[in-house]
């Protein structure tokens, strides 16, 4: 059994051996809780190494430390944006929020969970590729408005969106502005002294960090309700013992991604996309050719369903993940897939590739020659136009 | 490795038995979830003598319990008689493939629908079918429902495509509202002609698509 190939890493990624000798000290040597400052010294190497880690963190944003909110992962966080504007706005501003139809489900579900408690949302359409109509988005902006919450890139497709118009629209329309960067975070710049953006979900888990940590970017002065009660740590607007060797992890990850590597990835990407449309007949990229991010790949086969590309796949030591309803726990095709093109077939063959620190070239052929047979062999059994797609 | 199958099923969807069509087919039917998308085709070779199926194929576009199913169903109806092998159930297959998980019995009964669909096929070309009822539109709206537009993973009938149904003296003519060049138009097109031209009392099936679509 060769190497395995792992190529799901907008899931979760290997941990860098680095980033967990930063965190050894934290986890064996200073292991107390920061609140413990005043109390002794290992409480104060603690709240160092936190602070160490928040100025790292912010210094990638080009933000200043105590606007980064340290989180347990990309879902506290966009729970905390949505939930936070929606508690401190409500009764000052509006019930109005607005946001997209292909969102991940932290976003997505915190906006149902609102409407459930009588917010009004707006979920916006997307073109073929994936992208909002600016237009369309500022039609919808209200004065009843008290958020717009567009992620920054998608989860499945990768279609990254211009959230420095977005931003911008945000702000001429008075709404406070909420982006979803979980998988643009350290794959793209953020200049947030610059891009207006108001609120930002990050994690350590698609860069080689740790699982269960992440951030929310909040901007100075930016009104949000605190929904996670107990003690006053992170600006009082999260309560919760800090994870000290998370933190520090999460900032030795972000330390660790290059423009070099985002190049590198981009290269992989762009080998996978081009050799796999043009080798594999009745095919379909999803998501915006140009417009994406470096490291996501994603492909309609045709005629063949996802569940069983995956598992024969999986069988030569390549993991991937499908659109398909076959593949999800709630049997229900991609909400990305079909939000673009609307159809159940081109979910059902859907295959995302997501790279990460560990793929190379030489994966992404081994990949395409499989990719090939198992293709191949699925569409000599099925029923649908095999003819035409040989 | 560890895989979501137990290793029987892993076994038939590696190499599934019986794969094909079979292009003289005394009985086929193509069956569809409205559930996940998944479809499947059966076709029969069957002993008129005594009724027997003497070889039996399968297509599938679906996933792993799909094929698997596909697979061990058409080795559980070799050599059976048509009315022992319309008793076969997706219990059956399910035990002889070792268990399956419960979340995929809606594509794995697939097989087991295609199965009894293409024994009535057989049963309705042989004049098999006990009671001849007059046909009825009704009748054939309720067979239309087992055509899928893989598109939209709904069947034709649920999905709104079917924008009208005539019968008159033995000629069936069906609207169907997509585009004659439609990706899949030529696959429902068969579909639908499987399931009307088998009635007894059907003599001919027109069907209406709209114009293609530049």
């Amino acid at each position: 059994m060769p190497e395995a190939i792992y190529m799901d890493n907008a899931a979760s990624t290997r941990l860098d051996e680095r980033v967990l000798e930063a965190m050894r000290p934290y986890l064996f040597e200073s292991y107390a809780v920061a609140t413990s400052e005043f109390g002794h010294s290992m409480g104060i190497e603690a709240k160092e190494a936190l602070e160490g880690a928040r100025q790292s963190l912010a210094r990638t944003l080009r933000s200043s430390p105590e606007e980064i909110v340290l989180t347990s992962g990309d879902t506290e966080s966009s729970n905390l944006a949505l939930k936070g504007v929606a508690l401190a706005l409500a009764a000052k501003k509006g019930r109005h929020i607005v946001t997209t139809k292909i969102e991940d489900f932290p976003v997505l579900n915190s906006a149902r969970a609102l409407e459930r408690q009588g917010f009004e949302v707006t979920y916006l359409p997307v073109d073929g590729q994936g992208l909002v109509d600016l237009g369309e988005l500022e039609r919808s902006i209200t004065e009843e408005t008290i958020l717009v919450s567009v992620q920054h890139s998608n989860q499945e497709i990768g279609t990254v969106q211009d959230i420095a118009a977005i931003g911008r629209l945000c702000r001429e329309k008075g709404a406070l502005f909420h982006a979803d960067a979980t998988h643009t975070y350290r794959r793209t710049v953020h200049d947030l002294s610059s891009l207006p953006v108001d609120l930002m979900t990050l994690s350590a888990h698609t860069i080689h960090g740790p699982k269960g940590v992440g951030a929310l970017y909040v901007r100075k002065g930016t009104p949000l309700g605190k929904w996670m009660d107990g003690g006053f740590q992170e600006g009082n607007l999260r309560a919760g013992l800090e994870n000290i060797p998370g933190a520090v992890g999460f900032a030795k990850a972000a330390e660790l991604v290059t423009e070099e590597e985002n190049q590198r990835l981009r290269s992989i990407r762009d080998r996978l996309i081009d050799r796999l449309l043009r080798e594999v007949a009745s095919t379909t990229l999803n998501g915006h050719r140009d417009r994406r991010v470096p490291q996501n790949a994603n492909i309609t086969f045709h005629f063949v369903e996802g569940e069983s590309i995956t598992l024969h796949l999986d069988m030569r030591g390549i993991e991937v993940s499908t659109g398909s309803a076959c593949f999800s726990r709630s049997l229900e095709a991609s909400h990305v897939i079909m939000g673009i093109g609307g159809d159940h077939e081109r979910a059902h063959g859907s295959i995302r590739y997501s790279l990460g620190r560990y793929n190379t070239l030489e994966q992404a052929d081994a990949v395409v020659e499989a990719m090939r047979e198992v293709v191949a062999r699925l569409r000599e059994i099925s029923p649908l136009r095999k003819e035409e797609s040989r | 490795m560890r895989f979501p199958y137990g290793d029987k099923v892993l076994e038939h969807f590696k190499n599934p038995k019986n794969v094909g069509k079979i292009e003289d087919a005394d009985g086929k039917a193509i069956v569809g979830s409205p559930a996940c998308g998944d479809m499947v085709a059966v076709y029969l070779k069957v002993n008129e003598a005594d009724h027997r199926i003497t070889d039996i194929k399968f297509e599938s576009y679906g996933c792993a319990s799909n094929i698997a199913t596909g697979s061990i169903i058409t080795e559980l109806a070799k050599g059976k008689t048509i009315d022992e092998a319309k008793e076969i159930s997706w219990k059956d297959a399910s035990e002889a493939l070792g268990g399956l998980p419960k979340i995929k019995a809606h594509c794995s009964v697939l097989a087991v629908e295609g199965l009894r669909e293409a024994i009535t096929n057989y049963e309705e070309k042989h004049g098999l079918v006990k009671e001849k009822k007059p046909t009825t539109v009704d009748e054939i709206k309720r067979r239309l429902k087992s055509v899928m537009n893989p598109l939209t993973g709904l069947d034709i009938v649920r999905g709104n495509l079917i924008t009208d149904v005539k019968l008159e003296e033995g000629t069936v003519s069906i609207w169907v509202d997509l585009p004659e060049n439609h990706i899949f138009a030529a696959n429902i097109r068969e579909e639908i002609k499987e399931r009307i031209e088998t009635l007894w009392d059907v003599k001919k099936v027109e069907l209406h698509f709209r114009e293609a679509q530049a």
